[in-house]
Order: structure tokens, then sequence, then C-alpha cells
């Protein structure tokens, strides 16, 4: 796998780094790979990595990319792998300037990953990592047969993505040290004494009280014991793990896929800005420093290939990278704050600080909109990221629009160009990565045992199909009858699969409650 | 090089093949897939290989998108890459997978349990050869591929610089050697002539010869799997028979009566002038509604098939497709007459879904 690159390309591996760091990138050591087009699709397939555990998904992914690069339909330019070292994979067949752009793109991504917080909590041994996952499940394929775990794999891939994506961000709450005032009171398992002298403490705590309270601290306790989990959980597949009935070598598998999910989760939650600071500095650096004259076509032609929009699809690269020039601009012409938030004539704000004297142009490096996104780098993710800063002159300039599916005609057709539907709707699909949130709400439904999730609607329904076939599989890992509760057209339904055939019923008061509601 | 990924690739395409043939009997009846032969990529939806999500359904809000358009215009359906959860399109989890007629022919075989046909005549062995037709890594150095292995050892010396122009002195290492690799490949030595025959007469109708294209598209795909440079000839007839090309086979329409024994006299000609049964493996196939135009020309068929038709053929098949009028007596005629001959096989379709039983029929014998 290891080629050295050509002297060309790795002189200019070391220029572009030197040009990326004094412009203030600050990124993990990265290695350039040279590779041919098979090889960069076989990788590609594999998410980016060089190896994988054994999956014919990896297979298919394999076969579209094919498809679609013999087709000429899409060629992948760049790929590069959160890792420290970071590594990236150049395509042999692009000329010196696409080599180039993509450096320069890489470099921004590895400084995203370096300091996004994200993706702080993220795995940088990943390559490691990944490589001992193959081991791992080659050994169970040894020890079990392909048949046997390639089925298991394919069912945890069913509730792959029900992970929560910040919970890496919690700490369990810390060891409980009494409080202070506790312990003035005198709170001791529970209980709370107050200091009284001895003769007087049969007035000061009565023994009615005592044993009161130690009656209701026993009732509750027994019914945390009987409730399962202690608050909703949205980490299913962690559930799963510690809770289900599964033999070790299936707890790891699933273990191995639950910590796939996370790694990736953050590449999902920032798509947006990643690509968007990518593209910006890419831009930045071959337009300022990198181009030759004779290169200047070809660089303009795939940049601009690379931010074009199609219809009815928003490009990531495109709404990033204006995104990122707007709030620098904004930043550099004051246009923020408290001021500048509440006015509502658009004249007004078009002509922000034209009656003040007029301030000194400032752009680029050391400027505060340069500062200022590097800040946002820094703190946000896709959803907070446009929920802070698409303004309404930004969706007006960059044409965005708000489309739906029309039932006359069969098609999506555009609606308008309203800023708030278009933000909300925005939101809503960078919200979970455009999944449903669903959430474990009992482990032992109606004391038997049972598994019930709930999904938290929030405007769209689910898809029942696919919902009752992952049931099944769902049931596969728990082995006892598992309930899935939805909002559809606006009723409250209960799907159930025991293992011998798929039930849906409309929740009424005679069905037993769950643990928790969401 | 060999990748790693090959091997799941090989797994999807295990699977892909088995969820076809899950679903065979539905493709059977696909007609689009005619007049493709052999090597040929046909396109397949295939269902369910997917795996299944919770996933959103239905959006009625729609998603963003970016450009000129005024309201009311159609944007382009939002998929995968697309901002926004997409649901709305029909069938996506519907996948295409492209494979060669040739795969689609061996899972129509391992489907149906079809046996591999036993060629008679002196040909009937069948050669294996092996052909040079891949390298690999490894193997005996008389196969070594001096060329390739030339061209990576210089190709090493560049890159590690250890290169000199002015004394190009190339020296191989054990991994810059490639070696030839053969492939043992089976070729069917003998020959094969499929004689379709077809009743164009007034009452069998569009929908009958779309019947009978389909079953004739699959009986080809089928003996073609089992036999190299195999012949198609193609006889229609109503009152008369005449032979025809494959284009006017299956689009010929003529009015008028039938008499079967027209077609049989054409195809025994044809026999005696270009195919000696002794050489050659010879399927026949007759296609009509089965209503003949007397019983003596049924007695007149019996008679030239029992004679001088059986004898030279591997097989005769029947087929009879179901139409609006006639008796259809044909099919009880060679019954009663042919029970006991085992070249003679015979089926009813009344639509396409009988293709595959039909299939099933006429190839179980693995004549």
């Amino acid at each position: 796998m290891s080629t050295r690159l050509p002297k060309e390309i790795a002189e200019q591996v070391v220029t572009i780094a030197e040009l990326a760091r004094e412009e203030g990138l600050d990124f993990f050591q990265t290695i350039f790979e040279l590779l041919d087009a098979d090889q960069i699709n076989q990788i590609a397939a594999y998410g980016g990595f060089p190896q994988r555990y054994p999956h014919w998904r990896f297979g298919m992914e394999y076969e579209r990319l094919r498809k679609s690069h013999s087709y000429g339909l899409s060629r992948i330019y760049e790929m590069v792998i959160n890792n420290d070292p970071c590594y990236a994979y150049l395509l042999n067949d692009n000329a010196m300037v696409d080599h180039k752009t993509v450096i320069a793109h890489v470099y921004a991504h590895c400084d995203f990953f370096k300091n996004n917080i994200w993706f702080q909590h993220t795995n940088r041994k990943m390559m490691d990592e990944m490589a001992n996952h193959a081991t791992r499940v080659r050994r169970y394929i040894d020890r079990h047969g392909f048949e046997e775990v390639e089925r298991f794999i394919d069912v945890c891939l069913s509730i792959e993505d029900l992970i929560d994506p910040y919970s890496p961000f919690m700490r369990r709450t810390p060891m409980e040290h009494p409080h202070t005032a506790d312990r003035q009171r005198g709170v001791e398992n529970g209980i709370t004494r107050y200091p009284a002298k001895g003769y007087m403490d049969r007035f000061i705590n009565p023994p009615e009280t005592i044993q009161a309270q130690r009656k209701k601290l026993h009732a509750e306790k027994a019914r945390e014991r009987r409730v399962e989990p202690v608050k909703p959980l949205r980490d299913v597949l962690l559930y799963m793990i510690e809770n289900a009935p599964l033999e070790d070598w299936q707890a790891d598998v699933l273990a191995i896929i639950r910590e796939e999910a996370y790694y990736y989760a953050p590449q999902g939650q920032t798509k947006i800005m990643n690509e968007g600071w990518a593209t910006y500095w890419h831009s930045h650096l071959m337009t300022r420093y990198c181009l030759r004259d004779d290169e200047l076509i070809t660089y303009c032609d795939h940049h601009s290939g690379t931010v074009a929009s199609a219809p009815g699809r928003l490009n990531p690269y495109k709404i990033g990278l204006e995104l990122l020039r707007d709030i620098e601009y904004r930043w550099n012409t004051g246009r923020y704050g408290k001021e500048w938030e509440e006015l509502d004539d658009v004249e007004k704000r078009r002509n922000w600080g034209k009656d003040k004297n007029p301030m000194p142009r400032v752009k680029g490096k050391e400027s505060p909109g340069r500062e200022k996104i590097f800040q946002v780098r820094k703190i946000h993710n896709d959803v907070t990221f446009i929920d802070e800063f698409l303004t309404p002159e930004f969706v007006d300039r960059h044409n965005l629009y708000h489309y739906r599916y029309d039932p006359t005609t069969g098609r999506m057709v555009v609606v308008n160009r309203d800023f708030d539907k278009i933000k909300r709707q925005l939101l809503f699909s960078l919200s979970n990565h455009g999944r449903p949130y669903i959430y474990v709400v009992d482990g032992n439904y109606a004391n038997r045992g049972e598994l019930y999730l709930a999904h938290k609607h929030n405007g769209v329904d689910l898809q029942i199909k696919y919902a009752v076939e992952t049931l099944k599989n769902l049931h596969k890992i728990w082995g006892r009858p598992v309930h899935l509760q939805a909002r559809i057209d606006d009723e409250m339904v209960l799907f159930s699969y025991d293992g011998h055939q798929s039930n849906q019923q409309t929740i009424t008061e005679d069905l037993p409650k769950p643990a928790h509601d969401v | 090089m060999v990748l790693k990924i090959h091997k799941d690739h090989q797994r999807f395409r295990q699977i892909v093949k088995g969820r076809i043939r899950d679903d065979l009997r539905r493709f059977l009846t696909r007609g689009e897939l005619i007049g493709k032969e052999g090597k040929h990529l046909v396109s397949i939806p295939v269902r369910g290989i997917d795996t299944p999500t919770f996933r959103y359904g239905e959006n009625d809000d729609g998603g963003v998108g970016q450009g000129n358009a005024k309201a009311g215009d159609a944007v382009g359906p939002p998929d995968g890459e697309g901002i926004g959860p997409g649901g709305t399109e029909p069938g996506q989890h519907i996948m295409e997978v492209d494979i060669t007629l040739d795969e689609l022919a061996d899972i129509l075989g391992e489907e149906l349990k079809l046996p591999r046909i036993k060629p008679k005549g002196k040909h009937q062995l069948t050669s294996t050869k092996d052909r040079y037709s891949g390298i690999r890594q490894s193997g005996p150095e008389s196969l070594r591929h001096f060329k390739r292995t030339f061209r990576r050892a210089l190709r090493r010396q560049i890159i590690t610089g250890t290169y000199n122009p002015d004394r190009p002195r190339i020296v191989f290492e054990r991994r810059d050697k490639i070696y030839r690799s053969w492939r043992t490949v089976l070729q069917p030595q003998s020959n094969a002539v499929i004689i379709y025959m077809m009743d164009v007469s007034g009452s069998m109708g569009d929908d009958q010869k779309e019947v009978v294209r389909l079953e004739a598209f699959w009986i080809d795909a089928w003996l073609r799997r089992n036999y190299q440079g195999i012949e198609s000839r193609y006889i229609v007839h109503d009152v008369r028979a005449a032979e025809v090309d494959r284009h006017t086979f299956f689009h010929l329409r003529e009015d008028g009566g039938t008499k079967i024994s027209s077609a049989f006299k054409c195809a025994r000609d044809l026999i005696e002038a270009r195919y000696a049964s002794d050489e050659w493996n010879i399927y026949l196939f007759h296609f009509s509604d089965g209503d003949n135009s007397s019983e003596s020309d049924n007695r007149e068929c019996c008679r030239i098939l029992q004679d001088q038709l059986l004898p030279r053929v591997n097989m005769f098949g029947y087929c009879q497709v179901a139409s609006a009028y006639g008796s259809g007596n044909f099919i009880n005629v060679l019954h009663e007459h042919f029970s006991q001959n085992e070249s003679v096989i015979t089926s009813r379709v009344n639509s396409k879904e009988d293709i595959y039983d039909s299939i099933k029929a006429f190839f179980t014998p693995g004549k």
C-alpha cells in the first residue's frame, strides 16, 4: 500500500503545509499516498480505511463506486482519514493542479479534525483500531462460521445509527459526596437526623419520622431497581450490549459496530462545515499562492464543479464555503451584535456602517472576520452553524428555496423562498443526521422482559415498512418481544414483534405503560 | 495488485444472485431482456439488498434547494447526497445490478435444478483447455511473465532512485516477479441447432406472440449456456411453412388456417439438408395454440414426427399457448401418441407466469 510520492508531489506537500501553517491552520502530521482509481475505490468503499472486517456491504459500495467511475459519473478526488497522523489519498491520474488543490483541501480537513470540539473524543488511532476490528471479526468467523457472523452483522447494522452522538461528552455523575448542608443536618444513608443531645433526640428526631423516611427510601429503591433504564436512552446499541442475552462474540461485534458508528458520527454532524472549511482554504491557498498561470483554467473548472449545485439538492461544499465567507465579511464590517441582529429594515442592514465614519477596510489574516471563522470551526457543528449564521440576506443572495412534494403533479416543486421555513427545514434535515430519534424507554416492559422503544416525533412520521423490518432484526438481538411506539398520522401506535408475527395496534388506556415517556 | 475488497465484492455478487434466484419467476416475465445474449450485461433491479433501519417516511415538508427556480417549478428528485430527508421518490430501496446473461442463465439452471445437457453424437466429449488468461504473484519460473516483471522492476528502481540511465541494469527482486496464470475452460465440442416453429395463423394474437418470444428467449439463453456456437433456425407456418429470420419470426402476423404438418415437413427438409443427426444436437420447439385444421393433418403430423423427426432430434418441445379461439386439441393428440416417448415434451403456457414451469418441464430431463 505504501508508495513513495513522486518528487514533484512530495515538494508540493511540504510547500503547501508551510503556507497553510502560516495562515494559521493547525493540523496533525499528514501522510499522503498516491493510489490508482481501483485502490481509491476500495478505500472509499471501506469508509476511508485500508482495511475493514469482511462484509458484503463494502463490496456493494465498491461496485457502485467502480461503476460510476467507469461511466465517468463521479470521480473521487480526495479522501482523508481523521487519525493522528492523518492519512490522505491522491488519485494517480489526476493532474498536478488537482493534486495541489487536494493537498490544500486535505490540510484544512486535518485542521478541522484536530480542532473542532465535536471530534475531540474520536479515536485518533482509528487506523489501528479498524485493523484490530477486522482481526477480531475474522477470528469470530474462523470460530463460528462465516454465515453466522455475517448474519449477525447484518442484524446489527439495522440499529447501527441508534447511538447518542452527545454521549461522548457526558460525564457520569461523580461519586456522591454528601452535601455540606446535608452533613450539617446529618443526612446519612438518605435519612435526615438532626444533631441533638441524647435526651432530646427522641423529640428532635421522632422515631416515627425516621421510620417513615426509611420506608419511603426503601420503596423508592425498589421502584428504581425495577425501572430499567433509569431514564430514556438514545444509545440503543449500548443498552443492547449491556442487557441483551448475547454471546461474548456477539457482544463484541456489536461493540465494534458501535465504536465505528461513534467514530463516524462527528463527520456526519459537521459535513457542511468541514467541507466548507476545506473548500475555503483550498480556494484561498490556490488562488493566493499555488496556482501557476497555465493551471488557472483547469483549476477554475474543477473548483466550480466542486461547488456546483443541482436542483433539489444543497451542495455542502457550496453552502459551507459561502457561509464562512459571509461570516468573515460580516465580522470584518461590524455586521453583528445585538443592534444588528435586531435591525429588521433590509435597507438599513444593507447600508450598515455607511453612516458612520468609514471603517478601514480590513480583511485577510488577523482580521476580526478571519478570527471569527477560526472560532466557528472550533466550536460549531452543522446544526448550530446554520442556526447561528444563516441570515435572510444570505438566503436571498444564494437563491435558496424551499421545495415540497406536490400531490397534483407527483413531483417536487419549489414552494417559496421564506427564510424561516428554509431555516427550519435545513435544521430539521441536519438534526441527528436526518434520522429519527429513537429511545429505549423500558427494558422490562409490563414486567415481561420485553423491550420498549419510542420514537420522539418532531414533524415527520416513521416509515412503517422499514420500522417493522427493523423490529424483526432487533428481536434477533434482544431475544424477547420488542415494541416500538410511534406517532403515525397523529395517532399513537404500538408496533410489536414477538418472533413469530408483527403486530400493530393503537395505543389506548388499556395497554400497560412503559417506564418512561419521551 | 489483488485488492482485499474483492472478497467482499464476490460475496456481494453471491448475495445478489441469491436474490435474483428468489425472484426468478418475476424476471422470466420481463420482456426487455429480449435481444441480449451471452456476455451482454443486463441490468436487473434487485429488491431488499439494503438493511432496514428506522427512518423517516413520506416527508410532506420537502427540503431546501438552491437555484434560480420560481415557485411552482419542479425540481429534480433529491437523492442520497441531498439535504433533506428523502423518501418521496418511489422504490429507493431497489438497486440495479449488472450481470451477464450467462450468469442469469446459470441462475435459471440452478433454480430450476436443470441438469447440464448431455450432448450426443460423436463429439460428445467436452474438452478442457488451459487458457493463460491472467497473472499472479507466484508460480513456477518457467511461467514468469518477463515483460511485466521487467516493467515492475524498472518502475521500482526508478521510484527508489536506483535506476541509472547511463548503465541501465535491471535487477529483479522477489516482489517484482509476475507469473502467468491459467484458467481451465470447458469447451463443449458439440454442435447444436435449435429450430423454432411457430404457428402464425389468425388465432395467434399479440399476447400469444409475446409469450412465445419470452419462452423462446429463455430456451435460447439456457441452450446457449450449454453449447458453444449454437445455431437457431426459425420457421413460421399457417397452412404453408417457410423459414424466416429471427425478426420476422417474432413479428410476422398472418391470417388463415393452420396446418401443423407443413411446419414439420419444413423442419424435416431443413434437417436433412443441413444438420446430419450424428453430428448435431437438434432441438425442435413448436409453439402453437393447438388448433390444427383437420384430424387428417393431426395424423400426418404424428407420422412425420414418429418416423422422420424424432429419430434425429434430442428433443421435441411443444408449447401450447392458450388462445381465445380454437380447441387447442393438438396437445392431446401428442399425448395420445407419444406419452411413452421421452423425447416429446409438452407444456401449456396460459400466461407469462407459466414460462417458469414450462422451461422446467422442457429441460429437466437434461437432453
